[in-house]
């Protein structure tokens, strides 16, 4: 199948459409509310939130015998806010870390829903096969009333985010600060927090509560390193978000047995390992060229010092020197003198250089300059 | 006497069972720039904080003005250590002046050319003007420093709580930094500093408080500002010379 082929597929046949929206939104809803969580600190949340729904997901099946997706739902909603108060709760109540407190309420709460899980399983119901789906997700289960109800809450969301805009990005930067001005800072945080909860539990039929954290991080840590400013950052993460869930399906669908929640999850983070490399500003590449950059400018600049500090003793500051002289200095190599003539700093002349009037004068006012920027 | 611009009453602070601050009474007069002192562990943001309802105390009052803190809050502006936030964190030098004016805009308004303008003045009294379009964390420690002053000015407070103002900057930013705070009080204005480098109390600031958990001494630095309340506060034999 090529790329027009499924292009044209995705537009007719009911079934693709439907998975391709729905995990564009799901995308896109989590990285956004991701960008807070990972400014928050607060990466691994979103990790003990979808393993504490787990229980809630087993518990609303016990109870109401049916496989209903929205009753399930709601059951992992439950019991993902119950473990993120909990968490809040061990961390200002005792002395350990959230870190802890994290790690502590996903494998607990993990731990009774597999143990759940392997109840049900063993009921003489034959309504139990599928709940597993929850672990690892599973989008082709993935109906229009899914993805209406994805859209919904991304659109209250959006809402949300943009209403309060400001308490939240003033909250993020700087909570002590922002109770001193007025605004209640609980409000805000459990604000934030209820539409991870939220988005997270939406995305457990489609990417499973063993992935499900990596759409929260993996666009907001790839968006991160392209933009300085806050809007453009949780824009940027709802793209990749929403990308990764096209192409994560689009590969999943054109390959057999390919499970499309991993495929999205490895789509997304291929987002962040080019992110990481390409970034202009922060990106590994161009780091490491900048630095070869500047280590040669600098290797340049001593050399031209270093000549400087010879022509200053004699009256003629053009006076030809020879090139031998130089070889007592590290810096030196035939490449940097030849790019020093290239600049004009130096003319060669057989194995003698000299000092222009323009090298002398760079070379006089090197580095004078820095010491004025920086104050 | 002027009139009293922050009153605290019988302040009893507990992180667990031991007591940070215990018992502070401590009244400090419109206008003039004081110095809190103490050792580390003495509970100098503390009380900063206790003040400004970040933190509950376990008893005691705070009053501003005469009135609680929380009906007084525009009257108030404070500037955190510069620490205690992630200067990673996308945003520029501009945005972060910005925020001093939430607290006036209150829920959900955002800031306008008003606010602006105001945040670029403020900007240019802290020498920063040049650099509001920069990312934070392409500032220097002591760029950074002016950057939240400049979002308290922003605030156009009477009382001004600063906690280590002073810390990790460069002598240039420091004198700047003390000459703002001195503008201030010639203003008319009160405020605050945790400040740890003794040798330039006297030359700061009029007024001082001695603090170790419990208040040791409050009053003018040139009656009280002696080795006697030192040794007392920082219980080793402290000798300042003073300067007159």
């Amino acid at each position: 199948m090529d790329i027009t082929e499924y292009i044209k597929l995705v537009f007719t046949d009911y079934t693709l459409r439907t998975i391709t929206l729905g995990t564009a939104i799901l995308g896109a809803v989590t990285g956004m509310l991701g960008s807070f969580a990972v400014l928050r600190k607060q990466s691994l949340l979103g990790d003990a939130i979808s393993h504490a729904a787990l229980p809630g997901i087993a518990i609303a099946f016990l109870i109401t015998g049916a496989k209903d997706t929205n009753t399930l739902l709601i059951g992992a909603l439950i019991s993902g806010l119950i473990g993120t108060f909990w968490i809040r709760g061990i961390v200002t109540k005792t002395h350990l870390k959230s870190d802890t407190a994290l790690g502590l309420i996903l494998s607990l709460f993990f731990g009774f829903g597999m143990l759940l899980l392997t109840f049900i399983q063993k009921q003489p119901n034959a309504n139990q096969a599928g709940l597993d789906k929850y672990l690892f997700g599973q989008a082709a289960t993935l109906v229009e009333s899914d993805v209406w109800l994805m859209a919904i809450v991304t659109g209250i969301c959006l809402i949300v985010m943009l209403t309060f805009w400001k308490e939240f990005k003033i909250l993020l930067f700087d909570a002590d600060y922002t109770k001193t001005l007025g605004f209640n800072t609980k409000f805000i945080d459990i604000l934030i927090t209820s539409f991870i909860v939220l988005a997270i539990v939406l995305g457990l039929q489609t990417v499973g509560v063993v992935l499900m954290s990596a759409m929260l991080l993996a666009p907001a840590a790839a968006a991160r390193q392209w933009t300085n400013s806050l809007s453009i950052m949780v824009f940027l993460a709802a793209i990749f978000g929403a990308f990764s869930g096209v192409f994560g399906t689009a590969i999943s669908a054109s390959q057999n047995n390919l499970s499309t929640g991993p495929v999205i999850v490895l789509v997304a983070a291929v987002f962040v390992a080019f992110s990481f490399i390409f970034s202009p500003s922060r990106g590994l590449l161009f780091k490491q060229i900048r630095f070869i950059k500047n280590r040669r400018d600098l290797e340049l600049h001593k050399t031209l010092a270093f000549m400087h500090h010879i022509a200053e003793t004699h009256e003629d500051i053009s006076h030809p020197h020879t090139i031998k002289l130089l070889n007592n200095f590290q810096g030196y190599t035939k490449s940097t003198l030849q790019k020093l003539v290239e600049k004009d700093y130096v003319k060669l002349n057989g194995n003698m250089w000299s000092l222009t009037k323009t090298g002398f004068e760079t070379a006089e006012n090197l580095y004078t300059k820095q010491t004025t920027e920086d104050e | 006497m002027s009139k009293i611009a922050v009153k605290v009453d019988d302040l009893t602070v507990a992180y667990n069972y031991k007591p940070v601050l215990w018992d502070i009474d401590l009244e400090i007069p419109e206008g003039v720039l004081m110095a809190i002192v103490g050792p580390n562990g003495a509970g100098k943001s503390t009380l900063i904080k206790s003040i400004l309802g970040i933190l509950k105390p376990i008893a005691g009052s705070v009053s501003i003005y005469g009135k609680p803190y929380t009906k007084q809050r525009q009257l108030v502006a404070y500037v955190p250590q510069k620490g205690s936030v992630d200067w990673d964190f996308p945003t520029t030098a501009l945005d972060v002046v910005l925020m001093g004016t939430y607290g006036s805009l209150g829920w959900i308004k955002r800031p306008g050319q008003k606010e602006k303008k105001a945040a670029l003045e403020a900007l240019e009294k802290v020498g920063m003007l040049a650099f509001k379009g920069r990312q934070i964390s392409q500032l220097s420690g002591g760029q950074q420093q002016r950057i939240f002053l400049a979002r308290a000015l922003v605030q156009n407070a009477s009382i001004y709580f600063m906690d280590e103002p002073f810390q990790g900057v460069d002598a240039t930013t420091e004198i700047a930094i003390i000459n703002i705070l001195k503008e201030l009080r010639k203003a008319g204005k009160t405020v605050i500093v945790v400040h740890h480098d003794l040798q330039t109390v006297p030359e700061y600031f009029d007024w001082v408080t001695f603090l170790n958990v419990k208040k040791i001494a409050t009053g003018p630095v040139k009656d009280i500002f002696n080795d006697d309340n030192l040794t007392k506060t920082y219980g080793i034999n402290y000798k300042v010379s003073i300067q007159e």
